[in-house]
């Protein structure tokens, strides 16, 4: 008899945790937002999309590599850009050596997303692709690191590399 | 402080793979308030069904609601997953520990939320697995989400948990979260309504996102 209420009484609680959760709220009343987690080493087997890093076949390629505080290229990242005008979303994940590739419509800079292992939250930073532009963004970023934001002009494109840390660490956003 | 912290050392990839510099801060900008609208992807297959090909393990629904800070509904958005198999083994040539892989099952899924920010998804319950953080380290099961919702801004990928589960207290990546709230946030609720006779059983897991929106607020209908 005693068994059965007990039980019942944590069927009860089980209730109340799925109630509480749906429903947690910060002080202001605002709903709990979903934390950020990493991408892990697996990420390949949902995030790639085949044509992903082509947003507009006829745009600019941008190109280059990711890495680490070592100096170590990171082969399980993946790089996703943005730009509103025109609207242009492309995502690719990096090889063995830590290369990517995207090719969209030509803007003066590109907002970009890195995503890795052994990175709790994405990191957000820009691609100028005009080292001239007047910008407010650009001019708000030390002038000494500014380059890291600058994407060199190549014969097939741009290069852009991304080093997460360490010597012309690149500058990354907070947003 | 954002939380998690990119720098975590009890999470060891995080020592050669955090800024060292200070985040610069963005002002709000029109790139960074907009995103890619579902029309400008090019994800190719949508499938939610991830036990089409009869899969081993506990069949299982994951269904829940894609919600702003507010509370409303982001539609049309897409949800992307991917997990570990019953046995706690990726479909992934660096995912080499002694567990079977499945031949059907693959391990990776995508849907689009509908007019109320709701999805759902057909899977097996993911198995944990060793992962060499630290001795003995093993990682609660769990399944990757990816979401992009309303702007470049409120990108999120996350873990979605299982309730009660015993790994909880040992795992660095759990725990990077540091307020206890938001780790919360991150474990799916049993649903013994949503379970389905002598088919499935059912979790929950609604996701909140943050980050700065700049959509006008969506008109009332």
């Amino acid at each position: 008899m005693g068994d059965v209420d007990r039980r019942s009484e944590l069927a009860t609680t089980g209730g109340r945790d799925v109630d509480r959760r749906s429903e947690l709220a910060t002080t202001e009343g605002r709903k709990v937002v979903t934390p950020s987690q990493t991408v892990g080493p697996f990420l390949s087997l949902g995030l790639p999309w085949e044509d992903g890093p082509v947003a507009d076949p006829d745009g600019v390629r941008i190109s280059g590599r990711v890495f680490d505080g070592a100096g170590e290229p990171i082969g399980d990242a993946i790089v996703e850009t943005w730009h509103h005008d025109p609207p242009a979303f492309a995502r690719c994940p990096t090889d063995d050596e830590g290369r990517w590739h995207v090719v969209v419509p030509y803007a003066p800079y590109v907002a970009v997303h890195v995503l890795a292992r052994g990175l709790l939250r994405h990191l957000t930073t820009r691609i100028y692709l005009d080292a001239e532009a007047d910008d407010p963004v650009l001019a708000s970023v030390a002038a000494e690191r500014r380059e890291t934001l600058l994407a060199e002009r190549t014969e097939d494109g741009y290069r852009f590399d991304i080093r997460i840390q360490g010597e012309r660490e690149t500058v990354f956003f907070d947003v | 402080m954002r939380e998690p912290a990119l720098d975590y050392p009890a999470y060891k990839s995080t020592a050669l793979r955090h800024p060292k510099q200070p985040l610069v801060y963005l002002p709000d900008q029109v790139t960074e308030m907009t995103g890619p609208q579902l029309g400008q992807l090019r994800p190719g297959t949508i499938e939610n069904d991830l036990t089409t090909e009869g899969p081993v393990g506990e069949r299982i629904t994951v269904s829940g609601r894609l919600l702003d800070v507010d509370g409303r509904p982001i539609r049309d958005s897409l949800i992307e997953i991917w997990q570990a198999n019953a046995a706690g083994r990726y479909r992934h040539r660096w995912g080499d520990w002694p567990a079977p892989l499945d031949p059907n099952f693959g391990g990776g899924g995508r849907t689009v939320t509908d007019a109320d920010g709701r999805y759902e998804f057909v899977t097996i319950k993911p198995g944990p697995y060793p992962w060499g953080n630290h001795p003995n380290a093993w990682r609660p099961a769990h399944i990757h989400f990816s979401l992009l919702g309303r702007s470049f801004e409120q990108r999120l990928v996350t873990q979605m948990y299982f309730p009660g589960d015993p790994l909880f207290a040992f795992d660095p990546i759990f725990n990077s979260v540091r307020d206890p709230k938001a780790r919360e946030r991150m474990i799916s609720s049993f649903s013994m309504d949503r379970s389905q006779e002598n088919w499935a059983l059912a979790y929950e897991f609604d996701i909140v996102l943050g980050g700065r929106d700049g959509t006008p607020i969506e008109e009332a209908h």
